[in-house]
C-alpha cells in the first residue's frame, strides 16, 4: 500500500489540474451565455457547422479506431488516405464539370466522384497494409508506427511529385431538391444564414456510420473482425482467414475516410497533398477521446470535437484562430478524468 | 487408412526447442490421448497439427496429403479444428455468435442449423444462453461453448487441450461423457490431457510425452498399466 503513495498523490494533482480547468471552463461559457454577447442563432449555425464536420471527424477517427482495434498500432497515414481519395475524387469531378455532366446530372458525378475517392482510398490502404504493415506484424510496437509515418510522407511527397503543388479547387455543384440547392445553397431564416450542405453532410454521416454499425454487429465479415480483434490465433482456429479480415479492416476504414474526403470537399473546395494533415490529427484526437478503438467511441468522439471546435471559441470568448488549441485542450480534459476516452474500456480487461 | 499422421516434428519457440522429434497417428474414429506434465510439449504439438506454429522439422499428413505448409484456416477446411486450452472463447461475442465462428467456413446453411441445434442439445446450458456475452459464462460454461465452437465446423478430426482443466468433478465427468458421444457419433479425437486418469479411460491409444519427447504409446489399458505411468501420471505412491 505504502508503495503505492507517490502515484495517488501524482492522480490527485493531475485530478485537482483537471477540476480547476473544467470549473474554469464552465464559468467562462457560463459568464459568455449570461452577458449575452452572442445570439442564439450564433450558437445554433455553429452548431450546425460543427456537426457536419464532426461527421467527417467520426468517419475519419473510425479508420484510426478500426485498425487499433485490430492491429493495436495507430496508423498514422490514414490522413494521407484521406487526402488521397479526396484529391482523385477532384480529377473525376473536375471532368465532369468541363463535360457538362456535373450541371447536367450532378447526383449522379458526385455518385462517380465519390465512388473513384473511395477506391482510391482503399487501394492506397490496402497497398500499405501490404507492404508496409503485414511484414511488421510481430515487431516491436515502435516499429510499425515509425513505418506509419514514413508511409504518411512517402503518399504526401507522391501526389506532391505527381501533380504538383498548386492548390486544386473543387467545382462548385448545385443539386437542387425541389427549390432548395442542397449543396451551394444559403438561405436566411430570420437572422439565422443556413447552408444545407451542413445538414447533408452530416446526415451522409449518420447513413454511412450506421451501415458500419450493421456490418461490424450483423454480418459474417463484421463478426470475424471482431473475432480477429479479440484473439487472432483463436480465429484462425476456427477457420477465419486472418489476413483477410485484416485487410478487410484496412479497406473499411478507408473506404469511410474516402467518402468523407469528398463530402469535406464539399464545403472546403481547396484540395492539396497536405490537406490530410490536420483532419488526419484531429480524427485521431477524435478516436482517442472516444476510446480508441472503440467504434461507438470514435463517431461519438467525432462529433463531440467538431461542436467543441465550432462552438467553445465563441463560448469562452477567445479568438477562432485558438479552435485547434481548444480542441486539443478537450482531449487533455477528457484524459484526465477517462484515461480510456469516453466510451473507453479499462485497459487492464484488455488483453496485454 | 491412418486420418492423421505426425513425423518427426520439431517446433520451436525462437531458440527453445519444445518439440523434439515427436511422430503419432490417429486412426479414424479413434479417440486418441496425449498425457504428459506440464511443460511437456502437448500444446506445441496441437498447435502444430492445427498450422498455429509451422514445424522446422518433420510432416503432418492428413489423409496421406501433406498440410504441414498450409495456413491455419485452410487445415480448417480440410477437417481438423481445435478446442484451445484455456477455452480461449470470443468474450465480446455472444454464445451464438461463438458458435457461428465456428462454423465461419461452411456454406450448408441448414447443415449447420442442423449441427446448433445439435450442439444446444448436447448443452443445454448454452441455448438457455445463446443471447449472452461470451465473457459472462462461468468457467465450465466456456468450456461447453469451446467444444461446441470447434463441433460446429463439423470436423473429421477434434483436437482437445485440456478440456477438464478447472472443472468442479462432476462436470469434468460430464465433460468426457460428452467427448465420448461425439466420438460415438463418428468424430475422431486427440485429447490432451493433465488427467491422465479419466483420458485413459474413453481412450482406445495413449501416447506419453516427456520433455517434447514420445516416451511411451500403446492402447489405453497397456498404459494404463505401465508401472512408470501408474507412478508418474495417476499418482500412484509406490
Ligand atoms: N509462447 C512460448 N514461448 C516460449 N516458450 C514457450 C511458449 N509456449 C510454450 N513454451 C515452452 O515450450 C514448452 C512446451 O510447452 P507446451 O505449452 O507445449 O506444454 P504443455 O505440455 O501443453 O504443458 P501444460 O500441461 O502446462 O499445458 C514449455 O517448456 C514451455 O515453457
Ligand atoms: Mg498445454
Amino acid at each position: 500500500m505504502r508503495k503505492r503513495a507517490p502515484l495517488d498523490l501524482t492522480r490527485s494533482v493531475i485530478t485537482a489540474i483537471g477540476v480547476t480547468l473544467l470549473a474554469y471552463v464552465c464559468l467562462r461559457a457560463a459568464l459568455t451565455v449570461v452577458r449575452g454577447s452572442y445570439s442564439a442563432t450564433t450558437y445554433a449555425s455553429q452548431l450546425i457547422f460543427g456537426l457536419a464536420q464532426g461527421g467527417i471527424y467520426a468517419l475519419v477517427a473510425l479508420g484510426y479506431t478500426l485498425v487499433y482495434g485490430i492491429l493495436f498500432m495507430i496508423n498514422f497515414a490514414h490522413g494521407e488516405i484521406f487526402m488521397g481519395g479526396t484529391y482523385v475524387g477532384y480529377f473525376v469531378i473536375d471532368a465532369c464539370a468541363r463535360s457538362g455532366l456535373l450541371a447536367q446530372k450532378p447526383g449522379l458525378a458526385l455518385i462517380l466522384t465519390a465512388i473513384t475517392a473511395m477506391a482510391t482510398s482503399v487501394t492506397m490502404a490496402v497497398l500499405l497494409e501490404r507492404v508496409a504493415y503485414r511484414p511488421l506484424r510481430r515487431a516491436p510496437r515502435l516499429v510499425p508506427l515509425i513505418t506509419a509515418i514514413g508511409a504518411s510522407l512517402f503518399y504526401q511527397y507522391s501526389f506532391r511529385g505527381l501533380f504538383g503543388t498548386t492548390v486544386k479547387v473543387y467545382p462548385d455543384v448545385s443539386l437542387h431538391v425541389g427549390r432548395i440547392d442542397l449543396i451551394s445553397g444559403r438561405y436566411s431564416i430570420g437572422s439565422l444564414t443556413v447552408r444545407p450542405v451542413y445538414f447533408v453532410v452530416f446526415g451522409m454521416a449518420v447513413v454511412l456510420m450506421a451501415g458500419l454499425y450493421i456490418l461490424i454487429q450483423r454480418t459474417k465479415l463484421g463478426k470475424a473482425m471482431r473475432a480477429v480483434a479479440e484473439d487472432k490465433d483463436t480465429a484462425a482456429l476456427m477457420g477465419i482467414d486472418v489476413d483477410k479480415v485484416i485487410v478487410a479492416t484496412f479497406a473499411l476504414g478507408a473506404a469511410l475516410a474516402g467518402a468523407a474526403g469528398v463530402m469535406y470537399a464539399l464545403y472546403n473546395k481547396q484540395v492539396t497533398h497536405t490537406m490530410g494533415f490536420i483532419p488526419g490529427i484531429k480524427a485521431f484526437t477524435a478516436a482517442v477521446l472516444g476510446g480508441i478503438g472503440n467504434i461507438p467511441g470514435a463517431m461519438l468522439g467525432g462529433l463531440v470535437l467538431g461542436v467543441v471546435e465550432a462552438t467553445f471559441p465563441t463560448l469562452l470568448g477567445m479568438d477562432v484562430q485558438l479552435k485547434d488549441v481548444l480542441a486539443f485542450g478537450v482531449l487533455v480534459l477528457v484524459l484526465i478524468f477517462r484515461p480510456t476516452g469516453i466510451l473507453g474500456e479499462v485497459l487492464s480487461r484488455k488483453r496485454a | 487408412m491412418a486420418t492423421l499422421e505426425v513425423l518427426d516434428i520439431h517446433s520451436f519457440y525462437g531458440s527453445i526447442e519444445a518439440v523434439k522429434g515427436v511422430s503419432l497417428t490417429v486412426e479414424e474414429g479413434e479417440i486418441v490421448t496425449l498425457i504428459g506434465a506440464n511443460g511437456a510439449g502437448k500444446t506445441t504439438t496441437l498447435n502444430t497439427i492445427s498450422g498455429i506454429i509451422k514445424p522446422r522439422q518433420g510432416r503432418i499428413l492428413l489423409s496421406g496429403q501433406d498440410i504441414t505448409p498450409l495456413p491455419p484456416h485452410e487445415i480448417v477446411a480440410l477437417g481438423i479444428c481445435q478446442a484451445p486450452e484455456g477455452r480461449r472463447i470470443f468474450t465480446r461475442l455472444t454464445v451464438l455468435e461463438n458458435l457461428e465462428m465456428g462454423a465461419f467456413l461452411r456454406r450448408d446453411k441448414d447443415g449447420v442449423k442442423r449441427d446448433l441445434e445439435h450442439v444446444f442439445a448436447l448443452f443445454p446450458r448454452l441455448a438457455e444462453r445463446r443471447h449472452q456475452l461470451g465473457g459472462t459464462l462461468s468457467g465450465g460454461e466456456q468450456q461447453m461453448l469451446a467444444i461446441g465452437r470447434a463441433l460446429m465446423a463439423r470436423p473429421r478430426i477434434l483436437l482437445l487441450d485440456e478440456p477438464s482443466m478447472g472443472l468442479a468433478p462432476l462436470l469434468v465427468r460430464e465433460i468426457f461423457r460428452i467427448i465420448r458421444e461425439i466420438n460415438a457419433q463418428g468424430t475422431t479425437i486427440l485429447l490432451v490431457e493433465q488427467n491422465a486418469h479419466m483420458a485413459l479411460s474413453i481412450a482406445n491409444r495413449a501416447y506419453v510425452l516427456q520433455g517434447g519427447r514420445v516416451v511411451l504409446s500403446g492402447t489405453a489399458q497397456e498404459i494404463r498399466h505401465n508401472p512408470e505411468v501408474r507412478r508418474a501420471y495417476l499418482g500412484e505412491v509406490s
